[in-house]
């Protein structure tokens, strides 16, 4: 076949327009399969028509489609045309929501999370202020007790033991003094709790005649975990005694109350 | 270029297919309406019936016997001349001035964005009137060779010859 006169023969355009008949029409049809140049020419007739009709059109027939879907009842309408925007918008605006939600709750969480934190901080805080304030009266006990056993071991210090008088058989008690530091210190271990609302006076005695000089009150006896009391002592005692007085102490010792006495080996 | 896999998924019934079939073909084939109705309420009622078709029987289409472009043209042209008989039609064009496609394009002020509207223009200008009533018994009503040849009182082979070259001249201008 001659391409060239059977282009120029103006069949093709008629082909286009559909002015052929069947039987024409397919033998076009078969030879545009087989010829490039012959499908080339009727593709460009084809896009000349196009613009040709399309020119002739009022306006562009977008709406009408919408009509259209809906007469075949298609399902999905809110996918086509106008609503892809629609959805666009849409989006970002649900995953901001989604994240400002979302960031909302880990603040709560990390607030709650603070919270928590500070408080055990606090707890710690409470437990570390306990636990300095029972090494502090560990390390006092500590000195106290190195204080007294370097006092005992000392051979200038003077031991007296005061023996039990008749109120209590089985009280005990003892007193070093250091002559050089004029202190005496009272071991009031072997001493039964005083009842409420007394306390014991220590007393310096000298025996003739019989003269006693208060050395103090052991207002702590149950708070002093050693018993043992530092007083000041000035004096030239001869012996010790220990009462039991109303609180505040008494101006001479009650000798009803006498709990214990000794006399210092000179 | 004709679109073989838009029309193929179209005739598995693919909504998506259809409706990118519809933004490729819906203007010109609203243009040869609207130049055979001159209505545009009708026109748009003719272009809604047209496509209902091409969804319906896009089965039936086959490239062995033709353009889709000319199938589709076939069914509106059909359709719009089907309109032209109904009563309503008849009502509303007493006053009926333009005849011819080139009348709607004389009096046309804005065109589309997918010609160019520059070319079509000047093709307007230049166009004999053999040509305009070739191209509009042919193209848009639909004429045989043979109901044109005698319309126009004209050789069967010489419509085929003419009409070529009314059609080149357009391409000439279109640059196509």
């Amino acid at each position: 076949m001659d391409s060239k006169n059977y282009i120029d023969s103006g069949i093709l355009e008629l082909y286009v327009y559909g002015a052929l008949s069947e039987k024409e029409s397919m033998e076009v049809s078969q030879a545009l399969q087989q010829h490039p140049e012959i499908r080339a020419e009727v593709e460009a007739i084809e896009r000349s028509l196009t613009q040709l009709s399309t020119a002739a059109a009022p306006y562009q027939p977008d709406q009408v489609y919408q009509q259209i879907k809906t007469k075949l009842n298609f399902k999905d309408q809110e996918v086509a045309m106008i609503p892809i925007t629609r959805k666009r918008t849409n989006w970002p605006a649900y995953i901001g929501w989604a994240a400002s939600v979302a960031l909302l709750i880990g603040l709560f969480i990390q607030f709650d999370k603070n919270k928590e934190l500070r408080q055990e901080v606090v707890q710690s805080q409470i437990e570390k202020n306990l636990l300095e304030g029972k090494i502090q009266v560990a390390e006092e006990d500590l000195t106290k007790t190195k204080t007294i056993l370097s006092v005992l071991r000392n051979k200038d210090v003077i031991e007296v033991p005061l023996q039990a008088q008749q109120v209590a058989p089985e009280a005990y008690a003892a007193v070093y003094w250091d002559k050089e530091s004029q202190t005496a210190y009272i071991d009031v271990a072997g001493l039964p709790t005083p009842p409420p609302g007394k306390v014991y006076q220590v007393w310096s005695l000298k025996l003739d005649p019989l003269t006693p000089t208060s050395l103090g009150t052991l207002d702590s006896f149950n708070e002093e975990a050693t018993k043992v009391f530092a007083l000041n002592n000035a004096n030239e005692s001869e012996a010790f005694g220990i009462t039991l007085e109303p609180e505040g102490g008494s101006e001479s010792p009650t000798m009803e109350q006498l709990y214990t006495l000794g006399v210092v080996n000179s | 270029m004709q679109p073989t896999e838009l029309i193929l998924q179209l005739q598995q019934k693919n909504e998506k297919a259809f409706q990118r079939i519809y933004e490729l073909y819906s203007e010109n084939t609203f243009g040869v309406i609207y130049s055979i109705l001159k209505d545009e309420v009708l026109a748009e009622e003719v272009l809604q019936d047209v496509f209902i078709k091409v969804w319906d029987n896009a089965a039936r289409y086959s490239e062995k016997k033709g353009r889709f472009f000319t199938w589709i043209l076939n069914i509106a042209r059909n359709a719009a001349i089907d309109k032209t008989r109904s009563k309503v039609f008849k009502n509303s064009k007493q006053n009926q001035t333009a005849d011819y496609f080139v009348d709607i394009l004389e009096e046309k002020n804005s065109f589309s964005h997918k010609i160019d509207a520059i070319g079509i223009q000047k093709y307007i200008d230049v166009l004999e009137p053999v040509c305009k009533k070739l191209i509009d018994y042919l193209f848009f009503k639909g004429f045989t060779q043979k109901e044109t040849s005698e319309a126009l009182d004209m050789p069967l082979g010489t419509v085929k010859t003419r009409n070529r070259n009314c059609i080149n001249k357009l391409r000439e201008i279109l640059d196509v």
